[in-house]
């Protein structure tokens, strides 16, 4: 019994990090496979297969680029250094969630701080795991275009799967750093909103930002606008500067690899050093704060009107207070800044210039319909409730899509009325572009409809492989058709025509349909 | 088909998942009753009620609510039917006050009225001082009160509780159980079904046990002992002779 005890008192840190590496697989697994353990082998080999084939846009995308070699002239340098740091940007992103997950949402929180471990240890454990899977998340994002460089350029750009190692080693510390600091400061109550809010904007605020800088000095959405010009060159630094390190040790310079591996998980123990012993504290704090969070709200009486107004009112509202799904889909209206900017900017120029907008709007109306229509039509708390009430469920259903409807219009229409000003043309058919993206993305999530918590919003697209791709195709699709209308009407039939064989294809094969 | 007493009626009501959960199951609950459903876990007690909730589509056999066809008809026989899971499902971005306004909404209930009485039923459930916070930070058992004060707010004749006591404190428990004996005083219909043998054996005027799916035992307690053969057994004795001997059977 003794020994028992003082072997679990002792026990291997190796050990918490098998346990660690288990649950972060079949968390991934699960997520891939909806759940449904049985898909595990079709879930691998589709992975595979889809794997394999993104070797092909990778060639089209980066085939050409394999015979780059060092030394870089400075436009080259600062395209594929920009690059890396966009990665770097998608990684901290991504580690963000994770860490603040760590925090809110681990159920194993009590169970590991109530055993006789050093909490600080195993937390040091839990934040390399963290660092361990964004790594190996980016590593097979990664993988294709790797590939392709090695094809056709040698096993010298094996040294970037080094540079996605040190990147997301270092982008997990600055992660970890941030959330604590965010902690320290703003406290843990509004450190879960900031911190969420934080990783949709950093993962697509650097994109953005260039596309920004892009329409603002030349008006155009290319982001290697700003890079490729005199004034970004203007700013580079000497070419012997840290800065060119990452690209340096893409092309394969042994010395930049190591010295940017060192650094990445020299930063990553200082950052766990520092951190890992206050992690039980501030995990505890998180999880009362979480526990004592009192919203107290004064309000009229009850409000007279239809069932049908009763249901919108409930779905509002709930949208209206879940900053979570706020920050999750900030992500998507952020990529709305840069067209209204170029809009703004285009005014008294011709209509061509602005052609671009529509698209772009069509395309982020359909996404954000996708994510509103699962979480008033799947994401349903209280199931039991409505199905119980007296209404047909088909009066249920269309007062929730006419929610999401609504709120796509609310959004949308001061975009098209600005278009107005300018195209009344293009603003009828961005008008029609918005209503059939979202009527259809709506549509699809309605085919597809599974039961779930609103807080599951982050697996909506786990939970169905083909209405994922359905929703994105259809966005695309709609977009193109949109854009095409404007400048070519006799091919936006047929774009047209492929998106609704999209849609009709998706009915088909939706599980409420079979 | 039924009659006019009962507030429902169930005939060969069959249900089958990977096996049969309810297997031709006969029910009659007479109008003003409290009705316990007793049985072992897997027994198809929360299944029968699902279907007669109008949460499932039974296989066959038919169900009649207060006289209404509730597969043929659902959204009337809906109307005076309430139902309250084991697992309280609220809104945790609502306020118990904006849960009821909304439930309220939901069976067309006139407003001002609502209002008042959602405001007596959350008094009443020892919850005044907490119907204007978001219920996200509700205990369990806060949860299963607001879940129960919006199954009542819209003054149903028939009221289906799946253990509704589960996660309650004593005090909780007592305020339950006086809220659903005033109702039934008041002429309402409610079946519940328990794992507490002895809230059954206090509160119930007819209790049934199920096991397999099938009607085992039905009527008071006197005749529940009756059938036993033993005058002085406790409830919690004969629930086991009769689901031992069901379990030896299948």
């Amino acid at each position: 019994m003794t020994t028992a005890i003082a072997n679990a008192t002792s026990a291997p840190l190796g050990w918490f990090a098998r346990h660690e590496i288990r649950l972060a697989w079949r968390e991934w697994l699960s997520m891939m496979t909806g759940g449904r353990h049985r898909r595990k082998r079709a879930a691998i080999t589709g992975l595979l297969v889809i794997a394999a084939l993104m070797h092909v846009p990778a060639y089209a995308v980066i085939g050409r680029y394999a015979a780059l070699q060092a030394p870089l002239d400075e436009s080259q340098s600062i395209i594929l250094t920009a690059t890396i740091m966009l990665a770097w940007a998608l990684m901290l992103s991504q580690a963000i969630e994770s860490v603040t997950r760590v925090f809110y949402a681990r159920a194993d929180l009590d169970l590991i701080m109530s055993s006789p471990v050093a909490v600080g240890r195993v937390f040091s454990v839990r934040l390399a795991a963290i660092a361990l899977s964004v790594t190996a998340m980016a590593s097979l994002f990664a993988t294709p275009f790797i590939d392709v460089l090695m094809f056709g350029g040698g096993v010298r750009w094996m040294a970037a799967y080094g540079v996605v190692i040190a990147i997301g080693v270092s982008a997990t510390a600055a992660a970890i750093a941030l959330t604590m600091t965010l902690f320290r400061t703003i406290g843990p109550r509004r450190t879960r909103l900031v911190a969420q809010i934080l990783a949709a904007i950093i993962g697509a605020g650097f994109v953005i930002a260039l596309q920004i800088a892009a329409i603002l000095s030349y008006g155009t959405l290319s982001r290697f606008a700003v890079l490729t010009s005199d004034a970004a060159k203007a700013f580079a630094p000497s070419a012997d500067s840290v800065i060119w390190w990452p690209a340096r040790a893409v092309l394969g310079d042994g010395q930049a690899l190591l010295c940017l591996l060192a650094c990445g998980f020299l930063l990553l123990g200082t950052v766990m050093a520092c951190f890992s012993a206050r992690f039980s504290d501030t995990a505890a704090r998180a999880s009362a704060s979480t526990a004592s969070t009192r919203h107290v709200f004064r309000r009229r009486g009850f409000r007279s009107g239809s069932r049908q107004q009763a249901l919108w009112r409930k779905e509002l509202t709930l949208l209206g207070r879940d900053p979570w799904l706020v920050s999750q889909s900030l992500m998507q209206l952020l990529y709305l800044v840069p067209p209204a900017l170029l809009l703004w900017r285009s005014f008294s120029d011709s209509a061509v210039a602005i052609v671009l907008i529509t698209p772009v709007i069509v395309m982020a109306a359909g996404q954000l319909a996708g994510g509103l229509g699962w979480l008033t039509i799947s994401g349903e708390d209280a199931p039991d409730l409505v199905t119980t009430a007296p209404l047909p469920p088909s009066r249920l259903i269309r007062a929730k899509i006419e929610v999401v409807l609504l709120v796509i219009g609310a959004l949308f229409a001061p975009l098209v009325l600005a278009l107005l000003l300018a195209s009344p043309m293009q603003a009828a058919i961005t008008t029609a572009g918005v209503t059939i993206a979202a009527t259809s993305a709506t549509a699809i999530q309605f085919w597809f409809r599974v039961q779930a918590r609103r807080s599951q919003f982050r697996r909506r697209q786990t939970s169905s492989r083909l209405a994922t791709l359905a929703e994105a195709f259809s966005s695309i699709g709609w977009a193109a058709t949109a854009a095409l209308a404007l400048a070519l009407p006799l091919a936006a039939l047929v774009t047209g025509v492929m998106t609704m064989a999209i849609l009709g294809a998706s009915w088909k094969f939706s599980p409420q349909r079979t | 088909m039924n009659s006019d007493r009962s507030a429902l009626h169930v005939r060969g009501l069959t249900k089958r998942f990977e096996r049969p959960a309810v297997d031709g199951l006969d029910l009659t609950v007479r109008a003003g009753e409290f009705y316990a459903l007793l049985g072992p876990n897997g027994a198809g007690k929360t299944t029968t009620l699902r279907m007669v909730a109008g949460l499932l589509r039974p296989d066959a056999g038919t169900i009649s609510i207060m006289g209404l066809d509730a597969l043929g008809d659902p959204v009337t026989a809906k109307q005076v039917t309430a139902w309250v899971s084991d697992e309280p499902m609220i809104y945790d971005k609502l306020t118990p006050l904006e849960y009821l306004e909304f439930v309220a909404g939901l069976w067309g209930i006139d407003a001002p009225a609502a209002e008042a009485y959602a405001h007596e039923l959350l008094s009443s459930l020892g919850l005044r001082e907490n119907m204007h916070e978001r219920c996200e930070r509700f205990s369990k058992g806060m949860r299963q009160k607001v879940a129960l004060a919006g199954a009542l707010v819209h003054a149903p004749r028939l009221i289906i509780l799946d253990e509704p006591l589960t996660g309650l404190d004593a005090v909780s428990a007592r305020h339950v159980k006086g809220l659903l004996g005033e109702r039934v005083r008041a002429g309402c219909t409610v079946i519940m079904t328990t794992h507490i043998l002895e809230v059954a054996e206090r509160m119930a005027d007819r209790i049934g046990v199920i096991a397999a799916g099938r009607l085992v035992a039905e009527g008071t307690l006197a005749e529940l002992r009756h059938q036993n053969g033993k005058t002085d057994t406790s409830l919690e004795d004969m629930f086991i002779a009769l689901v031992g001997n069901e379990a030896t059977a299948a």
